[in-house]
């Protein structure tokens, strides 16, 4: 289980990465506070996005030059995307754009809860697959969703914690500890609903490979002391995962010896 | 011609995507196109005629979670 810091590596589809936080680029305060908040999550990968541009105005040229300015691997999403249709177009638009056959996949099936519609995601994942493309589905806990899209060629998956920037953190642990017990050698990344630090170290703590982060940094009061905090949890988390965390009981057990101790020969009163 | 870029109504003179993509000052930007909820390599923006009521999407580089 024990593993050094440089064997302990993140591996998603061929290639390796020191860091476990996954960065979201979005909602930040400014360009610089961006820039920053990178920097202090020490993310190596971020994902972005494709939205529409008014002609001549050249906001997602000064976007995507920032981004290559940071040196990171860039993971780009469909998100919003309701369809099947819509989700390979965007995957197909972003493959150019991005040059990169990752692709973050979402299709979603409810607008409240933003929850992704399984369905269409696997029928989205075969196509896409198939194209050539390296597909991260951003996906529900449900187990045979999983086992589907893994089925379609996905090598990663993206549960979420809990809805699409709600803060709530892991809503459904069981069903997490599940998700990672079924599959033990694919690479888990725990997407969306991460509010906290601690909810991000949960998450590591429960084998999770990684975890994406965008709203919690972003919408923080200081979004690069909120990144930096971020770091050090999924570090944490990871290192106590690692070191196999001890199991909990219900009834007390002391940690002192029990043998030795003083008056031991005196009868309880 | 009228079609409809990014959902908006335009009447545009352009016969292909490219000629689009400089009628409206996209060119020489990191964009992706799509016609009729298709898309369309970068390569092939040439020979991609427009008609009448066209659906066109552009897309760029944005900030994503």
């Amino acid at each position: 289980m024990a593993a050094s810091p440089h064997q302990d590596r993140l591996k998603l589809y061929g290639a390796e990465f020191s860091s476990r936080l996954l960065a979201g680029t979005a909602q930040y305060p400014s360009p610089a506070i961006l820039s920053q908040s990178i920097a202090a999550a020490r993310a190596e990968i971020v994902t972005v996005s494709l939205r529409r541009e008014s002609g001549g105005s050249r906001a997602g040229e000064g976007f995507w030059a920032l981004i290559r300015e940071l040196g990171v691997r860039v993971l780009p999403n469909t998100a919003g995307c309701l369809s099947v249709k819509d989700a390979v177009t965007t995957a197909q638009m972003a493959r150019e754009v991005f040059d990169t056959p990752w692709i973050k996949l979402e299709v979603i099936g409810e607008e409240d809860t933003l929850q992704p519609d399984v369905f269409g995601l696997v029928e989205a994942a075969s196509i896409l697959t198939r194209e050539g493309f390296q597909v991260f589905p951003y996906t529900t806990e449900d187990l045979v969703a999983a086992e589907k899209l893994l089925g379609a060629g996905c090598e990663v998956l993206m549960p979420w914690g809990s809805p699409i920037g709600s803060g709530r953190g892991l809503n459904n642990p069981y069903a997490l500890r599940s998700l990672r017990a079924h599959f033990p050698g694919v690479p888990l990344i725990v997407d969306a609903g991460i509010g906290a630090p601690s909810h991000a170290a949960v998450a590591m703590e429960m084998g999770f490979d990684a975890v994406l982060i965008n709203t919690a940094i972003a919408k923080a009061g200081d979004p690069v002391q909120m990144a930096r905090a971020f770091a050090l949890a999924v570090e944490a988390g990871r290192l106590g995962y690692n070191a196999d965390l001890m199991q909990a009981r219900d009834m007390a057990a002391p940690s002192t010896p029990v043998i030795g101790r003083a008056f031991s020969d005196r009868a309880h009163a | 011609m009228q079609i409809h870029v990014n959902g908006k109504a335009l009447d545009v003179r352009a016969a292909n995507l490219a000629a689009l993509l400089h009628e409206l000052d996209y060119e020489d930007t990191a964009v992706a196109t799509a016609l009729n909820h298709s898309f369309v390599r970068k390569t092939d923006r040439f020979k991609t005629l427009l008609n009448e009521g066209d659906e066109v999407e552009i897309l760029t580089p944005r900030q994503g979670g």
